[in-house]
């Protein structure tokens, strides 16, 4: 079943790219290049792919491990509180520390994946084989404290690929393109995110408290998803060198010194500090609108969904005004959903539209940075790259999140929203003049800044 | 390796790991389907009338989770013979409590693909009489003395990535007009006289003292405080830290609770106390092992609470004044109320 997901994912994919010019050519070059003996990357002299194969091989395994992942999640609660008879109360309280420790070590995927000259497939399988690994662990721990650790090390897997997966991403796909090429992988990844839940309550009905089952199940399709990295995402990335010096962890560091990696850095972090965290703005939204709350564990659904629409149309939007331009407009549309929770309405069809909002910041903004990160730096340093911008967005949010709850505790929810909108305009304005370059139509930011590609060809 | 290679592997591997998953969920349907056949050597279980109402005797009911086809019903047993023949009622609960002819009780249901929880306000005839949606897994139940007031917690958890944020919320309804307070989380919470305002607060464990009164436990910034609960005036005022499950003496001075302790293991934080509400003055019963359950009192002197079983949980009593020692009241039960 997953194989026809995936594939009939595929087949969206390429009729999304059907709407663009020569989209014919396209569309057959898409189609050629899921055959996995296919070279990967951008080949000189030859049109590329719109979505290369590698792309749609990643987009498949994160599909797959994201619903193995959520399979986990979903059935986690009931299994702490009905399954093992536990009081979970307390347990999240360990997650920002995880949250903090999955950036950092994201930083570390990144590099260790560049350090490999191209390596970028070993780390991305190694940190997929480690959350893998956890699943079956889970069949084993019984008590809070280890279900917590385990989910420490699943958490360490997802930080350790991220970087990989993405540069693996960025260099496969010819720069004008990566927007759509990120879109796509992201529509794919909240794809399995929607399907996990779904699998893991089907398995429940089949099995009363079966939440071995769904552990188990889950672990072979985490497996799975390991072994489609293995057999179909290619090896070497043809963008990277093989020969030439390995960058060492002052060089990846160093990156920060171009000023466009610089810049863009900056402006994730500014707009990070003022983006409110999911859970804060559904217990708002919750609050605000008094919607029942059963309706609750709905919200992020609300959320995914509208992210899995947008992904792709709004990727595509990123490659025909520009990267940048897109990131900051899904701010002010997450600004925007700040204003109508500010705003004194009790209408239900509020929440529709700010999670229809929330949702498209996210499609926005979240393939859309990395690929703008990926223009901003050499080919041999993707992994860092994607990871020094990544990483200091998810420090800051964090931070975000620390401040948000001290504002919350001192002023109030509303107030403190309000604060936070009023700091995401001005951060949105400091980041305007960061990273504004006089974009035009049909004219990618990567071919401005003189793009990884033109500078390093394959 | 080849493009057909590649296929056939992945094709084995698919077989293979179908296979795995196919044994392990068959594996489960299994013993699901066990549960529903009678346990050898458990406790005689007859179906039969159960009522909430006054009848001259004393009865204990709880959730039967003994093996068989009236697993997780309300089972009855005379007091004094906790260990003897049960009367199930049909009436299936994942938690329950009931006092003066009313009865709560916290429901799941399999719907489309996912549970929805429903708590139900029961008359002494365990019929239904309204029921509300809950917002997740139900956890506590209690009602007040007199019958007029309900009260349930639920664990509510995020959707996110390995998402391990819980939180509870807790409703209380009043019988007499049907008022639902439907979240106390909206009650102001006044901590040395000012109100305390924190985004993390979670509330849980009401147990009343009459029908304006209660008790309950408020959490914010990793501290536990027992609150006292005016219903008219919805304000919550911290009295004691680390306090939670409260459950309130039928005299009304003492609160039996979980204590987290130091140097606990984690796996194992909790012990049974009893707190002077008049002194504050803490007394550890003779229960050495973790507690999570908020304990019932039996009369005033023995609290009743339930510990994991070989078939679910078994319910255990000790002494609320730090003598004796805990000694089995039934195997096979959870969620306790006495009637009459």
């Amino acid at each position: 079943m997953y194989l026809a997901d995936s594939r009939s994912t595929k087949a969206t994919a390429a009729g999304a790219g059907s709407t663009t010019v020569g989209s014919d050519d396209a569309d057959s070059a898409a189609s050629r290049s899921t055959d996995p003996a296919a070279v990967p990357g951008i080949r000189p002299g030859r049109r590329a792919a719109a979505v290369p194969g590698t792309v749609l091989a990643l987009g498949t395994v994160s599909l797959i491990t994201d619903v193995s992942s959520e399979m986990v999640s979903a059935v986690l609660p009931l299994y702490v509180v009905a399954g093992l008879g536990l009081s979970p109360l307390g347990f999240g309280l360990l997650d920002g520390v995880h949250n903090g420790v999955g950036a950092l070590v994201r930083l570390v995927g990144g590099h260790a994946a560049d350090r490999g000259r191209g390596r970028h497939k070993a780390v991305a399988a190694i940190g997929y084989g480690l959350s893998a690994v956890c699943k079956p662990l889970l069949l084993l721990v019984h008590t809070l404290p280890l279900l917590s650790a385990v989910l420490a090390v699943d958490r360490t897997g997802k930080g350790l690929r991220t970087a990989p997966r993405d540069a693996l991403i960025s260099l496969a796909t010819a720069p004008e393109h990566r927007g759509r090429a990120f879109g796509v992988h992201r529509a794919m990844d909240t794809t399995g995110a929607l399907l996990g839940p779904l699998v893991a309550f089907a398995l429940l009905r089949l099995a009363t408290d079966g939440y071995d089952a769904v552990f188990a199940v889950s672990a072979c399709i985490a497996a799975l998803g390991v072994l489609v990295l293995l057999l179909f995402v290619p090896g070497r990335t043809a963008a990277a060198p093989a020969d030439g010096p390995r960058p060492a962890l002052r060089d990846s560091l160093a990156l920060l010194r171009l000023p466009a990696l610089r810049r863009l850095t900056l402006a994730a972090v500014l707009l990070g500090l003022t983006t409110v965290s999911d859970s804060f703005l559904y217990l708002l939204l919750q609050r605000r609108l008094e919607l029942p709350a059963h309706l609750f564990p709905l919200l992020p659904l609300g959320t995914a969904a509208a992210f899995l629409l947008l992904a792709v149309p709004l990727g595509m939007a990123a490659d025909r005004i520009g990267r940048r331009r897109l990131f900051l407009f899904g701010h002010l549309v997450l600004l925007a959903g700040y204003g109508l929770l500010l705003a004194p309405l009790h209408a239900w069809w509020a929440a529709p539209v700010v999670l229809l909002l929330h949702g498209s910041f996210y499609a926005a903004t979240d393939g859309v940075l990395a690929a703008a990160a990926s223009a901003t730096v050499p080919a041999e340093q993707q992994g860092a790259g994607l990871a020094l911008v990544g990483t200091g967005q998810t420090l800051a949010r964090f931070g975000c999140s620390l401040a948000f709850g001290a504002g919350w505790t001192l002023w109030g929810g509303q107030s403190v929203l309000a604060v936070a909108a009023a700091a995401l305009a001005v951060a949105a304005a400091a980041a305007t003049l960061l990273i504004r370059t006089p974009d035009s139509p049909h004219s990618p930011d990567s071919a401005r800044w003189g793009g990884t590609t033109e500078e390093h060809p394959a | 390796m080849t493009r057909t290679t590649r296929l056939l592997t992945l094709l084995a591997a698919v077989l293979l790991l179908g296979a795995v998953g196919t044994v392990a969920v068959l594996h489960a349907a299994d013993r699901s389907g066990r549960k529903d056949r009678e346990q050898a050597g458990g406790p005689v279980i007859t179906p039969g009338p159960v009522s909430l109402a006054p009848d001259g005797s004393r009865r204990l009911l709880f959730r039967s989770t003994a093996w068989g086809p009236h697993r997780d019903e309300i089972t009855a047993v005379p007091a004094d013979r906790p260990d003897g023949p049960r009367t199930a009622s049909g009436v299936t609960c994942l938690r329950f409590h009931a006092a003066a002819g009313t009865g709560i009780c916290l429901q799941g249901e399999q719907e489309g693909l996912g549970d929805r929880y429903t708590a139900v306000v029961l008359d002494a005839g365990l019929h239904e009489l309204r029921r509300y949606p809950a917002a997740g897994i139900p956890t506590r139940s209690r009602v007040s003395p007199s019958g007029r007031l309900a009260a349930w917690t639920v664990f509510v958890s995020g959707d996110s990535y390995a998402g391990t944020d819980f939180s509870t919320r807790t409703s209380i309804v009043d019988t007499r007009g049907w008022t639902l307070y439907d979240n106390l989380e909206a009650f102001t919470v006044l901590d040395g006289g000012r109100p305390l305002k924190a985004p993390d607060t979670n509330i849980w464990g009401v147990t009343f003292a009459d029908d304006n009164g209660f008790y309950a436990t408020v959490a914010t910034g990793g501290r536990t405080y027992l609150v006292r609960g005016d219903l008219g005036a919805r304000t919550l005022t911290t009295l004691h830290q680390n306090v939670e499950c409260p459950s309130l003496s039928p005299d009304g001075t003492r609160v039996a609770y979980k204590k987290r302790v130091a140097g606990a293991s984690p796996d194992a934080p909790w012990r049974l106390y009893v707190l002077d509400l008049a002194t504050m003055t803490e007394t550890a019963t003779a229960e050495q092992r973790t507690i999570d359950d908020q304990a019932l009192w039996a009369d005033g002197h023995t609290l009743v609470y339930a510990l994991a079983g070989d078939y679910g949980a078994d319910l255990w009593t000790v002494p609320a004044d730090g003598t004796g020692g805990p000694a089995v009241l039934t195997r096979s039960a959870v969620a306790p109320a006495y009637l009459g």
